[in-house]
């Protein structure tokens, strides 16, 4: 069992050091109408972690994301953040704290170019107002400048420099993928959040997007949270899984533990439920 | 040189200057278009409602007089003072911001994710109420509005070129100074959107609301700014047009003649309508000059629309539009 102590973090199999809480799902129930989405489900996400929420279709990890998102409000339970509950929020405020994501269906700008798709990202931390672009533009170029620095970076380490003045909407499936975990990574997120950044990916492009994801997490620290139902990637990715089905959480620890646990294995071979 | 060719001349630079400020009405559809995908039937009555606010703040006649004086028994419809022209530009600006949060608020809240042509029905009856807003406001007589631009023939054009032709041109200086007015306002929208936190946070919302809404970007706050953008367009659309020929209910019209120019430019470029706006205001100005002895005249009415149709069969997203490729 890995030894998850609330403040002072763990090892991780790899040997990593992992950080306190970040945030905290406790006891979330999120229904549309009469069906039960998400049933009582409580987690943890660790500073600097690889975390990976995984269950088979309509298990709801993404109506997971979308609450930790902001996107849907959970009729029950708390999400805290920092270590203070969060209160209602819109998405964009939960944008504005921290929390970036990627969508599974791709949500880029496609009438934008990439660079200017990445720059969006940084949208949270430009501070100059809207007179004070308009009329003192000392301030709003400087950081106009800082800004591209940043993106620029990070353009360079996903690799596509190549492709900063194209138009996203002409971008082939894995390049747009790329693109927008490039604007998410952007806004230098406390907690990054993918959805299924593998989805309909082939062999190699996959191979590419984890080690993108791993370095990442290595060399900007960022605490990643991923859905993903693609077990092998997940496995070989994540620090610490939990596993839903059926709206419920069925398990929640290390790669290995989670392998090993009778219920996991029930729901990815199908084991009929009584 | 023939006179012929001289009045062509003239003809044509008059046609550019009308051009101007029909590219100044187009422009404002263009900004709500990108930034919402809503085609705004009311730019053409809000430029009329700015107008009459503007000529209202600077009379300083005492807004729903009318309704008042019936309610309370009441005579008034001054306040007795006069405001400079520029105060009362600021202030009606503040009050275009409004109408903008109003808008928002009271209609397009509330139709989120619907149908074009349900946000399209939307912006008619805006327009119809708005046309009555503004009577009930400020009265409904013709009003002459001016806020200090020059007007009449221009005198140094004249000279020049009676010393190059033999004949005077007649540029009016009104349609010199809102020649100046649409290019600066031109230039500082493309600034705007182009290089800007929030330009490319409306270019963003224009693209996509989800994307949007995960990088922190207010979709409310976006919106607001767009219709006050468009209103501030429509400012001064309403004070050049008005200045011309009064403050009046025709003024509402001239959001007919932005019809073509967007359907000849595009309904999602700025450079589209400006361009649009040229081609359309010399092109009307030259075939009426060329053909309109021959067939009788008035065909100022009709041309611009011929126009804009015979580029739509060509080329259906308008000259600048973005094409629209369809995956099957």
């Amino acid at each position: 069992m890995l030894d998850t102590n609330e403040n002072e973090g763990y090892v991780t199999e790899d040997g990593r050091r992992i950080g306190g809480v970040v945030m905290e799902m406790r006891n979330i129930t999120l229904r549309f109408g009469g069906v039960v989405a998400i049933k009582d489900i409580s987690f943890d996400i660790r500073e600097g972690e690889i975390r990976a929420i995984i269950g088979p279709n309509g298990a709801g990890k993404s109506s997971m994301l979308n609450v930790i998102s902001g996107f849907y409000k959970p009729q029950e339970g708390e999400v805290w953040y920092k270590g203070a509950v969060r209160p209602a929020m819109k998405p964009y405020q939960v944008a504005q704290q921290g929390i970036a994501r990627t969508f599974q269906n791709i949500a880029l700008f496609d009438g934008m170019t990439v660079l200017d798709n990445v720059m969006t990202g940084r949208i949270r931390h430009m501070r100059a107002g809207l007179l004070s672009q308009a009329i003192w533009k000392g301030r709003a170029e400087r950081e106009e400048v800082e800004n591209r620095a940043k993106v620029e970076r990070i353009i360079d380490f996903l690799e596509i420099q190549h492709i900063r003045k194209t138009p996203v909407g002409r971008l082939p499936y894995g390049l747009k993928k790329r693109v927008e975990l490039a604007r998410a990574l952007a806004a230098e997120p406390s907690i990054l959040l993918l959805d299924e950044p593998m989805a309909g990916m082939n062999v190699e492009e996959k191979e590419d997007m984890s080690r993108f994801i791993l370095d990442l997490n290595d060399e900007f620290g960022t605490t990643i949270a991923l859905i993903e139902h693609d077990m092998g990637v997940v496995m070989d990715l994540s620090d610490r899984v939990v596993v839903m089905d059926y709206g419920q959480k069925i398990g929640d620890g290390s790669p290995s533990e989670v392998r090993k646990n009778q219920a996991v294995i029930d729901a990815y071979l199908g084991v009929a439920h009584d | 040189m023939p006179d012929q060719l001289v009045w062509g001349m003239e003809v044509f630079l008059n046609g550019l200057m009308t051009g101007v400020l029909y590219s100044l009405v187009a422009l404002g559809f263009v900004l709500i278009f990108k930034a919402s995908g809503i085609f705004n039937f009311s730019q053409g009555v809000m430029a009329l409602f700015a107008a009459l606010t503007l000529v209202g703040i600077m009379e300083g006649r005492v807004p729903f007089s009318h309704l008042i004086n019936a309610a309370f028994g009441t005579n008034v419809h001054t306040f007795g003072w006069t405001v400079p022209a520029l105060a009362a530009i600021l202030l009606t600006m503040v009050v275009m911001v409004a109408l903008a949060w109003a808008v928002n608020q009271f209609i397009f809240r509330h139709l989120v994710g619907q149908e074009p042509i349900i946000l399209f029905m939307a912006t008619i009856g805006l327009a119809y109420f708005l046309e009555g807003f503004g009577d009930m406001m400020w009265g409904s007589d013709i009003k002459n509005l001016d806020v200090g631009l020059p007007q009449g023939l221009n005198e140094t054009i004249d000279e020049v070129t009676f010393n190059l032709f033999g004949y005077g041109f007649f540029i009016d200086n009104l349609d010199l100074a809102a020649t100046l007015v649409a290019v600066l306002l031109v230039i500082a929208l493309v600034m705007f959107a182009q290089y800007t936190k929030y330009g490319r946070a409306m270019r963003a919302v224009a693209d996509d609301h989800q994307a949007a809404l995960s990088v922190g970007i207010s979709l409310k706050f976006i919106w607001i700014m767009v219709w006050s953008l468009a209103g501030f367009v429509a400012l001064v659309a309403g004070i050049m047009w008005g200045t011309k020929s009064g403050v009046q209910f025709s003024l509402s019209l001239i959001a007919l003649k932005a019809l073509p120019v967007l359907m000849l430019g595009g309904f999602t470029s700025i450079p589209g309508a400006i361009v649009g706006g040229l081609i359309i205001g010399v092109g009307e100005k030259m075939f009426e000059f060329l053909v309109g002895p021959m067939v009788g005249g008035a065909t100022e009415n009709w041309f611009a629309y011929v126009l804009a149709l015979i580029v739509l069969v060509f080329r259906p997203q308008g000259l600048f539009g973005e094409k629209i490729i369809e995956r099957v």
